[in-house]
């Protein structure tokens, strides 16, 4: 099912979506690497606001290539990293931070997907790779902060038209498509090694 | 230079071409629009000159010099430079970072970085491949020191194992490079070279063909598919070489290129004539 979802996104809109879904954002999209995860937890700690909000927008793992063009930040290419480097640290900015829809590549673990049932979010895959499709949908920078971290791990605030194709990979009922295919594949792997022609032994 | 960028924007054609037959072959609905979203963004990063991925990768070189080629011992430093004005003017995104203070250091060279692989031969001409390589791709990597009793049934499982246990997180379809013997480094080392091969060429060898052919259909079958999501396309391509052996030693390794699979080349001839060998200049 092809979705249109605009930002800011309710905790309804992300419980209606299920794995396999394929939605298009529209609205604001805020990116949050490694080291921006760990510096979010940190303020937290120590009761610091953040100079952004992440609730109830989507929270993209993106380190972007972007060049400054006058006085305003250009997107050239903001394809997806990959998700599971940020697992540890998830399952606390869906909590704390009110975010609604991680976006991604890889799939992430068992506490991020806890966390989604729990405060009503989820995760979708945006074509690994793809970049410059994302650039091209990336109207606009609204914002940047913590630049001091490097370009790819800086916070950016991104104005997004159709924005996708998002596939829903983890919804927030617990159901995981990369676990579903991996467990799959792991009971094929005997079946195909068995009766290997080139086998010498 | 001029490598850099087209090795950052432009696909070699067999890579585009073996995407193309995964779109048209696959079955799963899921696993085509991801193959849509790739053929599209193929499309457009050729369209606007700008690097079809965002991570433009830790870049290597490959060299094949020849020994009558005057100022060898200058080529290294020119290739750092032609990394940091890529870095740039394609641009690259910086990617080298200090391991032991976490900076980057902006310009996309560093300690052993670029990666500079020689080979020399007799002759005048410097050969330069170009080979820049994601992270995504790269931290799937696996290396096994298999026991020589486990034969080819045990390096067929360990590159199945391995092609599921990395999921979408190589960015399926990928392309294998399988490199066996020599010793931990050498197996590796010759898994990633088996990389640069294109895909719609055969291997020489025909027993290494046919084993190449059964870990690709084995691999397709496991149903990983485009970005882990399920589906038939898991790999373009697998690519063996092997190095002989330690009697004691099975040295198995598993190089993975992502589905955007940058490579670009050009041979320079002793008269500075430059003549590009992956792309239409």
């Amino acid at each position: 099912m092809n979705l249109e979802l605009r930002t800011p996104i309710s905790e309804e809109d992300i419980r209606k979506l299920k794995v396999g879904d394929v939605i298009y954002i529209t609205g604001t999209v805020l990116t949050a690497r490694d080291a921006a995860h760990r510096r979010m937890l940190q303020y937290l700690k120590e009761k610091r606001a953040l100079p952004f909000s992440l609730a109830c927008l989507p929270l993209y793992h993106c380190g972007p290539l972007a060049k400054k063009v006058d006085d305003e930040w250009k997107v050239l290419a903001a394809g997806p990293t990959t998700s599971m480097r940020m697992e540890s640290l998830e399952n606390k900015v869906i909590k704390n931070f009110g975010v609604r829809l991680i976006i991604g590549k890889g799939g992430m673990g068992k506490k991020t997907e806890e966390a989604m049932k729990k405060f009503g979010a989820a995760y979708g895959v945006y074509t690994g790779g793809t970049a410059v499709l994302a650039a091209r949908q990336i109207k606009k920078v609204k914002q940047v902060e913590w630049l001091d971290l490097g370009m790819p791990e800086a916070v950016w605030m991104f104005e997004v038209e159709a924005f996708g194709p998002v596939t829903i990979a983890m919804d927030s009922e617990g159901n995981n498509l990369f676990d579903e295919v991996r467990i799959e594949a792991e009971k094929r792997i005997d079946k195909l090694i068995k009766g290997s022609s080139l086998d010498s032994s | 230079m001029t490598l850099l960028r087209l090795a950052a924007v432009e696909l070699p054609q067999d890579v585009k071409d073996a995407i193309q037959e995964a779109y048209r072959k696959e079955r799963s609905p899921i696993g085509k629009t991801q193959l849509e979203a790739i053929l599209e963004n193929i499309r457009l990063a050729e369209e606007v000159g700008i690097p079809l991925c965002q991570d433009t990768g830790l870049v290597s070189f490959y060299l094949k010099a020849g020994s009558n080629v005057k100022g060898l011992d200058k080529v290294e430093e020119a290739l750092r430079r032609a990394v940091r004005r890529a870095t740039l003017e394609v641009p690259l995104r910086p990617n080298a970072v200090d391991p032991l203070t976490q900076k980057n250091t902006g310009d996309n060279t560093g300690r052993y970085v670029p990666h500079v692989h020689w080979r020399i031969f007799d002759g005048a001409n410097l050969e330069i491949t170009v080979f820049p390589k994601g992270g995504g791709s790269e931290n799937v990597s696996a290396l096994k020191m298999m026991k020589p009793n486990e034969g080819f049934n045990g390096l067929k499982k360990f590159v199945i194992q391995s092609v599921v246990r990395a999921s979408g997180m190589p960015c399926p379809p990928t392309i294998l490079g399988v490199g066996i013997g020599g010793g931990a480094d050498i197996a590796m080392e010759v898994a990633k070279m088996a990389l640069l091969r294109p895909i719609n060429e055969p291997n020489p060898d025909e027993t290494v063909a046919n084993m190449e052919g059964e870990l690709y259909e084995a691999v397709n079958r496991t149903g990983i598919g485009p970005m882990g999501l399920g589906g038939n396309s898991t790999t373009l391509a697998v690519k063996i070489d092997y190095a002989h052996r330690h009697p004691a030693s099975y040295p198995v390794a598993v190089a993975f290129q992502c589905w955007a699979a940058r490579r670009a080349t050009a041979r320079i001839t002793s008269n500075g004539e430059v003549e590009y060998l992956t792309h239409k200049v």
